[in-house]
């Protein structure tokens, strides 16, 4: 249906970008070599909480190579902390630990040398006295009277903890039949590109411009510099044209930034910091949350859930910049899919001696989809209902949209029924058990694992005036300008780096659609941030809608201007112009025309023909508001966050080895809704890609400590990311159920697959662990925890 | 230029090497402790092989060394003289050119960011050179050695099965050709 309705969306077009990176030409930050450049290592503590007595800096400032050691305290003098989200003034978050280091890989102080080489040699000759201090890691220890304190002057080491109550959260339980309560845990994870964080710095003290090559994915980069380093953010130059490998939200390398933008400006020469692995899985701060759920839901004899109180207790680690909104995002689908009428949420987040936290591929949803799919499971197992009937007893209905939750936010569009019934038309339920079946009778642990949940997108920040009322956004824009020059040919500009989501394509193709001109033929360009208007930047499943949006208002303002020159050409009036395909008609006389040609030689060249009023070129911009924005939330804390929801049910049948614990996803189904899809191989491959990302989180992932708060997880021979091997065959079923809001019916699709697949491969892992009575819910599902879990229940059983 | 280990000590001697890259013969002088990775990369500006953990786990730094994919981070560079190394970019026709396996991944989409892209390349022409007509799982297994976080794997796999077709279909006769 999409055919008819689009000539370039949807349809199978190529990706643009890739031409460059299939031959090794993508430009990456460490591809960017500018004459003179110094390089810089870390010396990191080693200590999970140590007072720092005093730094030798002499026997490596003479080491060959060498110019410079900088330490905490030098930072400190000449910058001011970085941004963060809640005020908390007395924990002040640094590039470098000053006086204090408060986790194990917490840098200490920075070498810069000629060579990589040469500053990691000069990092070990650096001797640095620490005063180990005690520390904690766990958060319910750090919330504990008496716990230990990371950070002496806060007083405690609660950063936030917030309760909402949305409806008559008492009276829904007291009238309920049935309630169930569950524990569950969301492991420190990430993201965990390929290409560690990396910055290029470069000051111009003449111009006074600080230039800045980095492998960034920020909202607010270029202000948060100029702020940090104490210039106005014009003095700032972002290239957003370097490329981006990977990120997924955590790429926010702005301690990085700060510490090399200080030293290009104190030395005078191009700075380069490429975090090697363990500087980026230690000191990158670039872990994502680590989350204990309380959940405790109230039903009815039908598995009707009516009410919900969800504790979530978050571990951010040592400091805190925008980690804790991880807590607030969710709340703008705190429901799921559901119909849950009332609903308390107690957002608690501690520091603790861990590496701090950032942004991570659906900024907190994806723990909360986990928790609320794990109850509802639970809900059925009580009741010995099928979880699939239980949840479609609870989802909301087509014919229910626009639907209002809880907590304030209208849910957009949605066709769950018929996305479950499509997913069950390919793969048969009844079959699927006895697949299950047929499997644990030959000795295997079997079971199936369904999940159905949301992707909020298109951004909104006002969860942030959720948590903190001192801040009050309630904007949240991205932007497009097109130019036809004076031979005709189009360039369009985006104001932001990218990291694999084919934004380039993304421009070309709405562009191409409104204008109904080959998308190919269309350039897309990134200007760097003094060049550009403001964008958002790709956080929230955001720009297919966003930038999409901008893309989509700037393309009609170029056709309504040429409409209107070639109107006034013609002399007629200009609702009998026709814009087709570049030219334009008049609709009772179609032999009279103006081309492409014609209107860019009237509009470039011939000012005496132009209509009265209308500027000479062919220049539009547009600046794009989210849709659905603008409101700030109520006393009672209810506010409209994301403006579309996107939708997927995942169906798993999954096996474990009784005798090894070796869990192995047998099939993996699922129905996948984001609207309108504007390039169907990019979504397909965002959601791929999601699954497997949610597989490594689920089974695989984590940042784990030791008792002596040691990371030791921190290569990736611990830190196991999925291969090929781990992640098997899956087939995608999609839907279509347009948003209203947005120009094309689009919904994002950055997150999808991982906001769902832990869960579903949790629910199967409890599904196959039944037969033995036991039960899990703390990621990761690894092999060893499995293992013993499942030899314990046995021997309790008596034997094999 | 990274190292692969800290605990190394500098050595001021550099060190005299020849190295034949995508058919072209390099004398380099450098140090003896220069990964082939560091020696591509900061001495020849052959920056399509990539860094990714600098200690034999992602396959991002995957060159071609004899024909067989090779972790470039673990190989210094004097290990190197000798042998036909072929990076990224002597895979590449010529400018504005695609192989068929490029080809292929840009009709899958078998990439999002491309930061573990020219290492997949590479281990698909290698796979296919030895074995034209691989199953699934000969090419799931080919690959099981590069990790790459943006895709799950499924267009790279497809792209690698569509170039295979595709090659095997240029070398037949037109009339055999589906
Ligand atoms: S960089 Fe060589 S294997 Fe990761
Ligand atoms: S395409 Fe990004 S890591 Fe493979």
């Amino acid at each position: 249906m999409s055919e008819a309705r689009h000539r370039y969306v949807s349809s199978d077009r190529r990706v643009r970008e890739d031409r460059r990176f299939v031959v090794g030409k993508g430009k990456f930050v460490a591809d960017i070599d500018l004459p003179n450049t110094k390089h810089i290592a870390l010396v990191t503590c080693p200590h999970a909480a140590a007072r720092i007595k005093s730094i030798d800096k002499r026997a490596a400032l003479n080491m060959p190579g060498v110019h410079y050691v900088v330490d905490g305290r030098e930072l400190a003098e000449a910058t001011l902390p970085l941004m963060t989200g809640l005020d908390t003034p007395n924990v002040p978050r640094r590039p470098l630990a000053v006086d204090v280091a408060r986790y194990s890989g917490e840098w200490v102080a920075a070498v810069v040398a000629n060579t990589r080489a040469q500053a990691e040699d000069a990092a070990e000759a650096i001797d640095v006295s620490y005063e180990p201090l005690p520390f904690v890691l766990d958060a319910e220890q750090a919330i504990a009277p008496g716990a230990v304190l990371v950070h002496q002057a806060h007083g405690s080491n609660v950063l936030l903890d917030k309760t909402f109550v949305w409806g008559d959260v008492d009276k829904d339980f007291k009238d309920s039949p049935r309630k169930l309560s569950l524990r569950v845990k969301w492991a420190r994870s990430s993201t965990v590109p390929i290409e560690t964080f990396g910055v290029v710095t470069t000051w111009d003290p003449w111009r006074e411009i600080l230039d800045v090559y980095a492998s960034i994915q920020m909202p607010r980069y270029a202000d948060q510099i100029g702020a940090a380093l104490k210039i106005p953010s014009s003095s700032v130059r972002v290239h957003y044209d370097v490329d981006v490998g990977g990120s997924y939200g955590v790429k926010r390398g702005i301690k990085n930034t700060v510490l090399a933008g200080y030293l290009a400006r104190r030395l005078g020469v191009p700075i380069r910091l490429i975090e090697d692995r363990l500087e980026n899985m230690r000191g990158g701060d670039a872990h994502g949350p680590e989350r204990l759920f309380d959940v405790e839901v109230a039903f009815d004899d039908n598995g009707v859930v009516r009410s919900m109180k969800m504790r979530a207790l978050e571990n951010l680690g040592a400091y805190a910049g925008r980690s804790p909104f991880q807590l607030g995002k969710p709340i703008g689908s705190i429901v799921g899919p559901y119909k849950i009428r009332s609903v308390q949420y107690r957002a608690i987040a501690v520091v603790t001696n861990k590496t701090t936290q950032d942004a991570v591929r659906g900024f907190g949803q994806g723990p909360t989809n986990l928790a609320l799919e794990r109850v509802i499971d639970e809900v059925a197992n009580v009741l010995n209902l099928d979880p699939l009937e239980v949840r479609r007893r609870n989802l909301i209905r087509h014919e229910e949209f626009p639907y209002m939750i809880p907590s304030g936010t209208t849910y957009d569009s949605g066709d769950y029924h018929t996305v479950i019934d499509k997913v069950l038309a390919d793969t048969n339920y009844a079959e699927l058990k006895k697949e299950r079946d047929r499997l644990r009778a030959e000795g295997k642990l079997a079971g199936i694992g369904i999940a159905a949940c949301l992707e909020p997108s298109g951004g909104n920040a006002t969860f942030e005036a959720l948590l903190n009322p001192a801040i009050t956004t309630s904007t949240f824009m991205d932007s497009c300008r097109i130019v036809v020059d004076g031979m005709g040919a189009i360039t369009a500009t985006m104001h932001t780096t990218s990291s694999g989501q084919g934004h380039e394509t993304l421009v070309g193709t709405v562009i191409g659609e409104v204008l109904q001109i080959d998308p190919d033929t269309i350039r897309v360009a990134r200007p760097d941030s003094l060049n550009s208007l403001p964008s958002g930047t790709p956080v929230g499943s955001r720009m297919a809608i966003m930038l999409g949006g901008a893309a989509f208002h700037a393309a009609q303002k170029l056709k309504a201007k040429l409409t209107a020159i070639a109107a006034h050409d013609l002399g007629i009036p200009p609702e009998r112009a026709v814009y087709k395909d570049g030219n334009v008609f008049d609709r009772n006389a179609p032999q009279n025309k103006r081309t492409w040609a014609d209107l860019v030689q009237i509009a470039h060249r011939n000012i005496h023909r132009m209509p009265d009023g209308c500027e000479p070129g062919l220049a539009v911009s547009h600046i794009y508001d989210v849709p659905t924005g603008g409101t700030l939330p109520t006393p009672d804390g209810r506010v409209q966050m994301y403006p579309c929801f996107a939708f997927e049910f995942h169906l798993i049948l999954l096996s474990i080895d009784p005798d090894l614990g070796v869990p192995e996803i047998v099939r993996y189904r699922l129905g996948h809704d984001c609207g309108t899809q504007i390039n169907p191989k990019i979504v397909r491959g965002m959601t791929m890609g999601g699954i497997a990302h949610g597989i490594g989180a689920a089974l695989h992932e984590e940042f784990a400590y030791n008792d002596e708060g040691q990371l030791i997880s921190q290569t990736f021979m611990d830190y196991l990311l999925p291969s090929s091997h781990e992640v098997p065959a899956i087939k995608i079923i999609d839907h279509e159920t347009p948003s209203p809001h947005t120009v094309l019916g689009q919904k994002g699709s950055g997150e999808s697959g991982y906001l769902g697949a832990p869960a579903a491969i949790a629910n199967a892992v409890n599904d196959a662990l039944k037969p033995l009575g036991v039960s899990i819910n703390t990621l990761p599902l690894k092999v060893s925890k499995l293992g013993d879990l499942i030899a314990e229940a046995r021997a309790k059983k008596g034997g094999k | 230029m990274h190292t692969l280990t800290r605990k190394e000590k500098p050595k001021e001697s550099h060190m005299r090497i020849e190295l034949t890259v995508n058919g072209a013969e390099h004398t380099l002088d450098i140090e003896p402790r220069t990964t082939l990775l560091d020696c591509l990369r900061d001495h020849l500006g052959l920056t399509g092989a990539h860094a990714g953990c600098e200690h034999g786990v992602c396959g991002a730094c995957t060159v071609l060394v004899d024909g067989v994919a090779v972790r470039s981070c673990l190989m210094f560079s004097p290990q190197a003289e000798g042998a036909a190394i072929t990076t990224i970019e002597g895979v590449t026709p010529g400018p504005g050119e695609l192989s068929p396996v490029q080809d292929a991944f840009c009709e899958t989409h078998g990439m999002q960011c491309g930061y573990c892209t020219p290492a997949m390349v590479l281990v698909a022409h290698a796979l296919l050179a030895d074995n034209p007509e691989p199953t699934r799982e000969q090419i799931v297994e080919a690959i099981s050695g590069n990790i790459c976080r943006c895709t799950g794997y499924a267009q790279i796999v497809e792209a690698i099965a569509l170039a295979a077709e595709r090659i095997r279909g240029a070398n037949r006769p037109p009339e055999l050709r589906k």
